[in-house]
């Protein structure tokens, strides 16, 4: 060990805020004050602030110290139809003003939209619960090195041909926000993420293969043990050694739950405000109709305390709350900001900022049993690339993971594609475990697809 | 002397002289500590984007701030400021300090360096290049072109972005360096809709000069045409193969096969720690003879090109693909001193709240000597791709992808009927080793490339030639 913890704690407290809420507040005001001292009909301000700690080790040693403190302010104006929008990192008080000053220039020049506007009052956050978001982690640049040697250590213990790292980490990170609008709404909160993560490299005689594995959570006692990330991210590298290529052929695709969710992401992504009004989806006009078979539900959960995709209103000041995406296969709702809400003669969903918390009911089989139920066929455990056609639904991606046969994993897989179109491989799940991933925005177990093309040799 | 723009945008408002700068130095760096800078950067962009017809909406950004980072043998410490002024500036300084040994500043000079080449572009701020209506004008010249080039065009989006950027690298030497940046770029998305089927086309261009480029040569037009002309082979086209097969690149934009299959591979920082599949593999074959790549930032005007990457250190053109041998791999100043070789000026970094690390420029493969007809001519059964979206590669295995957005099936010489996007996937080390010919028409792509690693996007650009590559993975629905 050459750096000895003494020169490792610098004079600061990591997870203090260096803006107080009432200063955030205030800013917020102070903005929209000025917006409407020029002229605007209706203004929007977000102010942000940030602080975090960011710390990596490899091969014991640490490589990185990085220290973030961030702050932001941004704001749509509104002049009747026409909008603007300006947003500055510097917290000085002619950068408000040149900011403000910049919305709305802009304004003056945009055309005027029918469309455009503030959301209708009555959907707006009146009080809102706790949703248990905010859990700063007292954890220094010595303690993250501590951990991520832990971890890093782990992973080289757990096995021999762990012969390379791309180092541990350990981050944490706290944020305050406040939305203020010229409607009188104005709402703010503490959040806190963190998570550590460790990748390693093992070799063979075929080559060398790369893994990761990571924890990440509001709170610092939901995170995973250093040890069991390190063990995983080696079980998740060696088992990768010697990956073959497969033959050109059509076979039951089973969706590890981290790659699951990039599927369900097509379908948040296809139901959202624009790709409808702007004809870009795969699903348009789908509300109504069977996307999935019948025994799947989907629901949007945002005001599950402490998930990671949580938050009490939207990017708008409109309350959010948990609804049904999918009721029995069928398309319930899109998720609408208050503007894509009024082209589609809807009413905003609180999606301002997108879907949180999409929940896919998992069934009642764990991921063992739906390798028996597959039976023959390819285990995705990774994914590359984009290869996603939002407008047709078209998918050709990438992919890495393990040949099955019997139930049972008999050799890894690389190299190889996946196709279908989305519209199809939905229709096509048979299953969704039990073995739910909650590390994101999307919560989903393993999905298990019918059938699909895998291109090879 | 220092650029007085850069003095004027990010010294002169905090007060900061000579005497400032050495205390900043001093504190920053000195004894035990191996490298390192203070990047200070101004940066303002503006988006202007078009929708049904009208400009409905538009955004300015102003960011500034300065990144701290001390290097002492592999670690690194870094804390960064969005408030320019001394007392922030030296919390930061003792901030990223804590990675080295406490006590031991010195006294460093400040040294300015001037360039060592004439600018590849000029200081102007792009935003200043036309009003704001002419703009707006610039847009609706666009929707206009793209719905009247075919009734088939349902929805028209275009967007237009400008980037000024001023940056000024203090770096652990005392040398002082600034550049100032432009950046511009045109992009439109088309749908076009026959029946109950729609596809998209996409088009664009860009790089270091004024809005007025796109005003010259009828170049807005063409990329509205140039996007329904995409949409509109796509409502042609059928399901794409899937299997192995010969496959045709086309020039330009394809060249984002050398971006995830060799550049990325090359970067230093993955060498040094042993985890790229190109490794310790200098002076070993890894492409075709007759091949040759290079990552050129000093090509004048281009979205990836840079005076100095963001350590200061002047750009060059970096071999490092000859003849088929493997040459060199791309260096920022960091890992070029830890692996006893010098930056090749490919240091790049998002901003100043950023680390910078190796990154490419302009990488490009060199032109070969066939006719293109005659590539095509000579494939029997393959795929011809020519317009690509993104691509990605796991650097250890090798293996990359690309997911092209045009292509057509070949058959007996001849390009016969065109198929939806697919994903190419390869190894990268020995892709090349199959390329059989090389076209006499290199391209560089127009000026679109948005780079990511490490969850940081910077500019860049790719080009080649026609290629045929004999056996790609082609991830098509249809078995071939």
């Amino acid at each position: 060990m050459s750096t000895s913890p003494e020169r490792m704690a610098p004079d600061l407290e990591i997870q203090a805020l260096s803006h107080s809420a009432d200063s955030l507040q205030d800013r917020v005001q102070r903005t929209l004050d000025a917006a409407r001292a020029k002229g605007a009909s209706d203004v929007q301000a977000v102010v942000s602030h940030s602080v975090g700690l960011e710390l990596s080790v490899r091969k014991g040693e640490i490589e990185t110290l990085e220290y973030e403190r961030d702050q932001s302010l941004s704001l749509i104006a509104y002049f009747g139809q026409s909008k603007g929008a300006a947003s500055t990192t510097d917290f000085g008080e002619q950068a408000l003003l040149d900011t403000v000053e910049a919305a709305c220039r802009i304004a003056r020049y945009t055309e005027p939209d029918p469309h455009a506007g503030m959301p209708d009052p009555a959907l707006k956050a009146g009080e809102w619960d706790d949703l248990d978001l905010d859990h700063p982690w007292d954890c220094d640049a010595e303690q993250a090195t501590e951990l991520a040697r832990a971890i890093e250590a782990a992973g080289f213990a757990a096995d021999s041909r762990i012969e390379n790292s791309e180092g541990a980490s350990v981050s944490t990170r706290r944020a305050i926000a406040f939305l203020g609008d010229s409607q009188g709404f104005m709402g703010g909160y503490r959040s806190t993420r963190h998570s550590m993560s460790c990748a390693l490299v093992a070799r063979d005689d075929a080559g060398m293969q790369r893994d990761y594995a990571y924890t990440v959570a509001r709170r610092a006692a939901d995170l995973d043990a250093c040890e069991a990330i390190g063990r995983q991210a080696a079980e998740r590298t060696v088992r990768r050694l010697g990956g073959r290529k497969l033959s050109t052929r059509s076979c039951p695709v089973l969706f590890a739950p981290e790659m699951a969710r990039t599927l369900i992401g097509s379908f948040t992504r296809a139901i959202s405000g624009p790709a409808q009004y702007r004809h870009s989806s795969f699903l348009l006009n789908a509300v109504g109709e069977s996307v999935f078979p019948d025994w799947m539900q989907i629901e949007e959960r945002p005001l599950t305390p402490r998930a990671l995709g949580s938050a009490p209103f939207d990017g708008e000041g409109v309350r959010t709350r948990n609804r049904p995406l999918v009721s029995d296969g069928v398309l319930q709702s899109y998720t609408l900001d208050s503007y894509a809400a009024r082209r589609l003669g809807l009413e905003s969903t609180g999606n301002a900022g997108g879907a949180r918390n999409v929940t896919v009911q998992p069934g009642q089989r764990d991921f063992a049993a739906l390798l028996t139920e597959m039976d023959t066929g390819f285990l995705v455990t990774e994914l590359i690339g984009q290869g996603v056609n939002a407008v047709t639904g078209d998918y050709s991606r990438g992919a890495a993971g393990f040949w099955v046969e019997n139930g049972e994993i008999q050799y890894p897989v690389e190299e190889i594609t996946i196709a279908g179109n989305l519209k199809d491989i939905y229709q096509r799940i048979v299953a969704v475990g039990t073995d739910v991933d909650r590390r994101g925005n999307i919560h989903t177990g393993s999905i298990l697809v019918e059938s699909m093309t895998v291109a090879g040799e | 002397m220092i650029d007085s723009l850069a003095q004027q945008t990010l010294l002169d408002p905090a007060g900061l002289g000579d005497h400032e700068l050495t205390t900043l130095l001093g504190t920053t760096f000195g004894r035990g500590v191996d490298g390192g800078d203070c990047y200070f950067q101004f940066a303002c962009q503006e988006g202007w984007s078009l929708e049904d017809g009208i400009v409905k909406s538009a955004s300015f950004n102003i960011e500034r701030g300065v990144g701290i980072r001390v290097v002492r043998g592999e670690q690194t410490g870094f804390a960064y400021s969005d408030d320019i002024a001394m007392p922030a500036l030296l919390d930061a300084a003792r901030t990223a300090r804590s990675i080295a040994d406490a006590g031991q500043s010195g006294r460093i000079a400040v040294a300015s360096r001037a360039p060592s080449r004439p600018a590849l572009y000029a200081p102007e701020n792009p935003m200043d290049s036309l009003d704001e209506q002419s703009k707006i004008d610039l847009l609706k010249e666009v929707d206009a072109a793209a719905r009247a080039a075919d009734p088939r065009v349902t929805q028209v989006m275009c967007s237009l972005a400008g980037v000024h950027e001023v940056v000024l690298v203090l770096n652990a030497r005392g040398e002082l360096t600034t550049d100032v940046r432009p950046l511009v770029r045109l992009s439109v998305q088309v749908i076009a809709q026959q029946g109950d089927r729609r596809e998209s086309g996409t088009s664009g261009g860009g790089g270091r000069f004024g809005y007025r480029y796109f005003l010259e040569n009828d170049r807005a037009a063409g990329y509205a045409r140039e996007a329904v002309r995409q949409a509109l082979v796509n409502l042609e086209a059928r399901d794409a193969p899937a299997g192995t097969m010969k496959v045709v690149l086309g020039p330009g934009w394809p060249g984002v096969l050398l971006h995830e299959a060799i550049g990325h591979g090359l970067e230093g920082d993955f060498n040094r720690k042993g985890t790229s599949a190109f490794s310790g593999r200098i002076g070993e074959r890894v492409a075709a003879k007759g091949i040759t790549i290079v990552d050129d930032g000093t090509l004048e005007g281009r979205r990836g090109s840079l005076n100095v990457d963001d350590e200061g250190t002047a750009t060059q053109q970096t071999v490092l693909i000859e003849d088929g041998i493997l040459r060199g791999y791309m260096q920022d100043e960091m890992n070029a001193r830890l692996t006893g070789v010098q930056s090749t000026g490919n240091g790049r970094r998002e901003s100043y709240a950023h680390l910078p690390m190796p990154r490419m420029t302009n990488t490009y493969m060199l032109a070969g000597e066939a006719d293109p007809e005659e590539i095509l001519a000579s494939v029997e059964d393959g795929l011809y791709a020519v317009n690509f979206g993104g691509g990605q590669v796991d650097i250890t295995s090798g293996k990359f992808v690309f997911s092209a957005s045009e292509a057509y099936r070949v058959e007996k010489g001849k390009v016969t009927y065109p198929v939806k996007g697919a994903t190419l996937i390869g190894n990268g080390p020995d892709v090349l080793t199959r390329v059989s010919m090389v076209g006499n028409d290199m391209r560089l792509d127009p000026g679109v490339g948005t780079c990511g690693k490490e969850g940081q996007g910077v500019p860049v650009g790719v080009g080649q030639p026609t290629l045929r590559i004999d056996g790609m993975t082609v991830g098509g629905t249809q078995a071939a």
